[in-house]
């Protein structure tokens, strides 16, 4: 009889006393983990020149502002390419979490260019280990007026590019992408150029502090004929973070700062020190304040 | 035997005296120099013993909503590293019920563990008991410095040290 009481007692007391455990348990038993997306592969909608597979989400809209100066080693009287400047004016916008419109306009070669991103597959854990955006776009030159080249049509202005960004975060320090692009220009010089042309592209990003972090950015050109007169661009830069603002300042050889500029059309060897300072900064705004914040 | 009976009884009892989370809603609100910060999460878990006072709850970090897309981001992987802290909880009891059906104000002891820091509070709030349902509101602050959350110096205008959270939970009979 005495054990039939002390017994259960026990069993209640142990009961009780790791009620709060096994409460635990039993709610972690509950959750359900859906694998939520690998988010900030990287900072900005550029690495250095080109895209960083990223879209923006539904309702935000960024305007970049991109700037490359003139070779450093132009020499003091051109105060180290300061005195030169090319300029890309930019906006982004993001119809849904997963599809990004945009457009701008470089002073090199008076390009207007538009732009379609879509992000096709997102790295999630257990998921998928890599995020797949899909980039396409028509850059329009306008740099030949109508008066100096009356033949000219508005298909020889025409260029596209689509290109495939495939990022992979590895840990909240190191992202890498490999970037596979297709750049046709409808006129170039048939002596040294293609009009199609093929490269493959690689860049990194790797987070020094949480706001700072290294970049590096390189296409190699596969189809070159032998006497092309451009040279394949390299990008090395840092990247300040500070909330609604990227700040990017970088080292590269290309001035271009739309696809067919920069893949098919950089001069200089970055490596025989023919590179310019640049920058890119960027400011997001919010155009859909939904309240998501305050509903049940 | 009549005894064990009446004790494996009154075990049963206290069992029964589990509640559940049926709806929530977890907001923080940040003010600084630039910009107020507010966010929202209705994902959290819970369950909350009556018999003896004794809560748990979980609270999904990647899931508070924020205004602007952005800052969502920037919060979850600057701030609260939810990929690596995806969970903050709390753990402990609530002293102080009546079982009266009013609203009565009650402490909340235990710890909590935020962005992987464990820290001993205690959090007064609201506990309202009614037939079936039992809700609870509380407001307190959050240090963020407690809880090892660092803001750059560049984002000190932004960003408050000091952040006001306020939770309103109702909780329905657990069923299982």
């Amino acid at each position: 009889m005495k054990i039939s009481i002390v017994l259960p007692l026990m069993i209640f007391n142990s009961i009780a006393l790791f009620a709060q455990d096994d409460l635990m348990k039993l709610l972690e038993a509950e959750l359900k983990e859906e694998p939520s997306e690998i988010i900030q592969t990287f900072d900005g909608s550029r690495v250095v020149n080109g895209h960083a597979a990223k879209a923006l989400s539904k309702g935000e809209l960024e305007f970049l502002i991109m700037h490359r100066f003139g070779r450093i080693n132009s020499g003091a009287y051109n105060l180290f390419g300061l005195d030169q400047a090319f300029i890309r004016l930019g906006f982004e916008y993001g119809i849904t979490d997963n599809m990004s419109i945009g457009l701008g306009r470089s002073s090199f070669d008076k390009s207007y260019d538009f732009y379609f991103k879509d992000k096709l597959i997102s790295q999630r854990k257990n998921v998928s280990p890599v995020t797949v955006t899909l980039f396409s776009s028509l850059a329009i030159n306008s740099s030949q007026r109508k008066i100096d080249f009356p033949d000219i049509t508005f298909n020889d202005r025409l260029a596209f590019t689509n290109q495939l960004l495939i990022a992979r975060k590895f840990n909240s320090k190191l992202s890498l992408q490999l970037m596979p692009v297709f750049v046709h220009t409808n006129v170039v010089d048939q002596d040294s150029e293609f009009n199609s042309l093929f490269a493959l592209g690689f860049a990194g990003r790797y987070k020094l502090t949480k706001s700072l972090a290294l970049t590096a950015e390189y296409y190699n050109r596969l189809n070159v004929k032998q006497n092309s007169v451009y040279n394949n661009p390299v990008a090395i830069g840092i990247d300040i973070e500070t909330g609604g603002h990227v700040f990017q300042i970088h080292v590269t050889n290309a001035f271009g700062m739309i696809e067919r500029a920069i893949i098919a059309e950089t001069t200089g060897h970055f490596f025989r020190g023919d590179f310019n300072l640049g920058f890119n900064i960027s400011r997001s705004f919010q155009l859909n304040k939904q309240k998501r914040s305050k509903s049940w | 035997m009549r005894t064990l009976l009446f004790i494996l009884i009154s075990v049963q009892c206290t069992l029964a005296q589990k509640y559940k989370l049926d709806k929530s809603l977890v907001s923080f609100f940040s003010s600084a120099p630039i910009e107020d910060i507010r966010a929202g999460n209705t994902k959290s878990n819970s369950i909350f013993n009556l018999a003896n006072g004794e809560i748990v709850i979980s609270i999904p970090i990647n899931q508070f909503q924020f205004d602007k897309a952005l800052m969502q981001q920037h919060f979850n992987e600057k701030y609260m590293e939810s990929g690596k802290y995806p969970r903050a909880t709390f753990q402990g009891k609530i002293s102080g019920i009546e079982k009266v059906q009013y609203q009565q104000e009650v402490l909340a002891i235990g710890i909590m563990n935020i962005h992987g820091v464990n820290q001993a509070i205690e959090i007064p709030g609201q506990l309202t008991l009614n037939k079936d349902q039992i809700d609870m509101k509380a407001v307190f602050k959050v240090i963020l410095d407690d809880y090892k959350i660092k803001i750059p110096a560049i984002m000190w205008k932004n960003i408050a040290e000091e952040i006001e959270v306020t939770v309103n939970f109702i909780y329905k009979p657990y069923e299982n």
